[in-house]
């Protein structure tokens, strides 16, 4: 039983060694002098540079406008479908799930080529550019189904009786749905709006084929720098992400523990 | 609550930015340039049929190299502690959530000449060129998809009732046994889903295979990526073949999952 023990201690460690081994070797090289993966020295000029790069930070700033907005209009279009499909039966039910299940199934460049093909064809109709729109539109619309999905079971498990008991107390139909659906569908609602912004902070592939000429977004940004591989500052921003998602993960963590511990 | 109003403003919105786009692909795989109905795009499309094939090989390597490295992680992780479950959880997704060019380029800098491994191997006196490989390709989408492969499995494994495996220790079955007769089957679920997470995006991914490939291994994403920009039609022939490659794919997956349910 110990030498079991010892094995499977050995291959986490090297498999966790497999998935940082990388990440640490980029953060190691953006503190380093040169500008190749030979050492020349300790530096912080890169993120300096970074950091005074108005490129760089117009973009991010980008990103996270288009990531609030997204997950925003996605949250309340999806809360709203969900509520409305799941009164249809049947067929027609499944029909319309599985439509909306495309954009996760289907393979994220068909996606963002069709998008492509049709912003491009309404542009050239009503003479506008892809850019800021056409992404925050294709955003919201791969965004959505993730919120259907997460608040579809919340309402299954509803306790339908609950609405016309608020009925029954005198609430009217609007305030029975405010104080007692969307209270017992939170859950479903936020973490569908969480999905909703982080796969729209991340996503690159559909942002690439909606995104025009000029409007620039970090993913596409790192593109051009990882593609060029011209500047190290790439290296320092990865260590900044790096960081940015370690503390929030383990604050998550640690406030999961403690939420658990409160209920125990 | 009973009305099925508040779902029409999606239902408008999924028709114009889900199934119009689909439909101008489908329409544009089916014409010529000057817009006439045309089998032109697929005779060009199959040109590229080696590429296609590279990356259902591609996706399909990487997919069993994932199940080989999770399993047993996700083995490993349902058989420790409460706390220590969720920390190697943890850090198990973090990386997840990196951009994944960002950690693409990682391998490039670790594979590049003169990189640290280059460096290394040549102070052994070993010269190969590491990058421009379909294995280093390969290795970039093992390192990139493992988390979606470790997860599904660790949460099947998680769930599996301790007592089936005192019970089958109690009616005489040793480790390996209690594994392929109790842990192995009640697993199936969770790698089918895990295949179907790792093999679709390494299918259909794009830059992956053009910054650790080289040339010689691009895939057809790439492929999709280089020709929409010029030729339209042929482009969305491709993408209209990949769409239904993965469609067949999801399908057989579909029924493989349901027929171990039932047996």
């Amino acid at each position: 039983m110990k030498k079991k023990n010892i094995v499977s201690k050995i291959y986490t460690a090297l498999l966790l060694l497999f998935l940082y081994l990388p990440i640490g070797v980029l953060i190691f090289y953006s503190f380093n002098d040169g500008k190749t993966t030979v050492w020349k020295g300790f530096t912080l000029k890169w993120y300096a540079e970074l950091l005074n790069d108005s490129a760089i930070m117009g973009s991010l700033y980008n990103t996270l406008i288009i990531a609030f907005l997204a997950s925003v209009a996605a949250t309340v279009l999806g809360t709203a479908a969900a509520i409305g499909i799941s009164n249809f039966k049947g067929a027609k039910r499944a029909i319309i799930q599985n439509a909306s299940n495309i954009p996760i199934i289907n393979p994220e460049i068909v996606t963002g080529v069709s998008l492509m093909l049709m912003f491009t064809l309404l542009g050239v109709a009503f003479s506008f550019e892809m850019g800021f729109w056409t992404v925050l539109l294709a955003h919201i619309s791969f965004c959505t189904p993730y919120v259907i999905l997460s608040v579809m079971p919340r309402i299954r498990q509803m306790d339908k009786n609950v609405y016309e008991a608020a009925l029954d107390l005198g609430c009217n139909q609007w305030q029975a749905f405010t104080k007692v659906v969307i209270h017992e569908i939170m859950p479903g609602i936020f973490s569908g709006f969480l999905l909703s912004f982080t796969y729209s902070l991340d996503d690159f592939v559909i942002t690439y084929f909606t995104r025009g000429s000029k409007f620039q977004t970090l993913p596409i940004q790192i593109y051009t720098m990882t593609h060029k591989r011209i500047s190290p500052k790439i290296n320092a921003l990865s260590a900044l992400l790096f960081v940015t998602i370690m503390v929030i993960m383990i604050a998550i963590n640690v406030r999961n523990r403690k939420a658990a511990k409160t209920k125990a | 609550m009973k009305s099925r109003k508040p779902s029409i403003p999606y239902l408008i919105w999924m028709v114009i930015f889900t199934l119009i786009p689909l439909v101008t692909i489908v329409y544009y795989a089916f014409t010529d340039k000057s817009g006439h109905f045309s089998f032109e795009p697929f005779k060009n499309a199959f040109f590229y049929s080696d590429i296609f094939a590279r990356s259902l090989w591609i996706a399909f390597v990487s997919c069993l190299i994932c199940i080989l490295l999770a399993y047993p992680m996700a083995y490993i992780i349902s058989r420790c502690k409460e706390k220590t479950q969720s920390m190697l959880i943890m850090l198990i997704t973090i990386p997840m959530w990196m951009n994944f060019l960002l950690r693409i380029y990682a391998w490039v800098i670790l594979l590049q000449n003169n990189g640290p491994i280059d460096t290394a191997l040549s102070l052994l006196g070993i010269n190969v060129d590491l990058m421009n490989s379909e294995g280093a390709v390969i290795l970039g989408m093992v390192y990139e998809f493992l988390p979606f492969m470790i997860l599904p499995i660790y949460t099947v494994m998680s769930k599996i009732d301790n007592r089936l495996i005192e019970a089958a220790q109690d009616l005489g079955s040793n480790g390996f046994h209690i594994f392929r007769k109790v842990v192995l089957p009640l697993s199936i679920p969770g790698i089918i889903s895990g295949v179907t997470m790792v093999f679709v995006p390494s299918a259909s991914t794009f830059l992956v295979a053009q910054y650790l490939g080289g040339t010689d291994n691009i895939m057809i994403g790439d492929i999709i990526d280089k020709i929409f920009w010029t030729d339209q039609n042929t482009g969305s022939a491709i993408s209209l073949m990949l769409m239904a490659a993965i469609l067949v794919f999801l399908i057989v997956m579909n029924l493989f999952g349901d027929e171990e349910a039932i047996s």
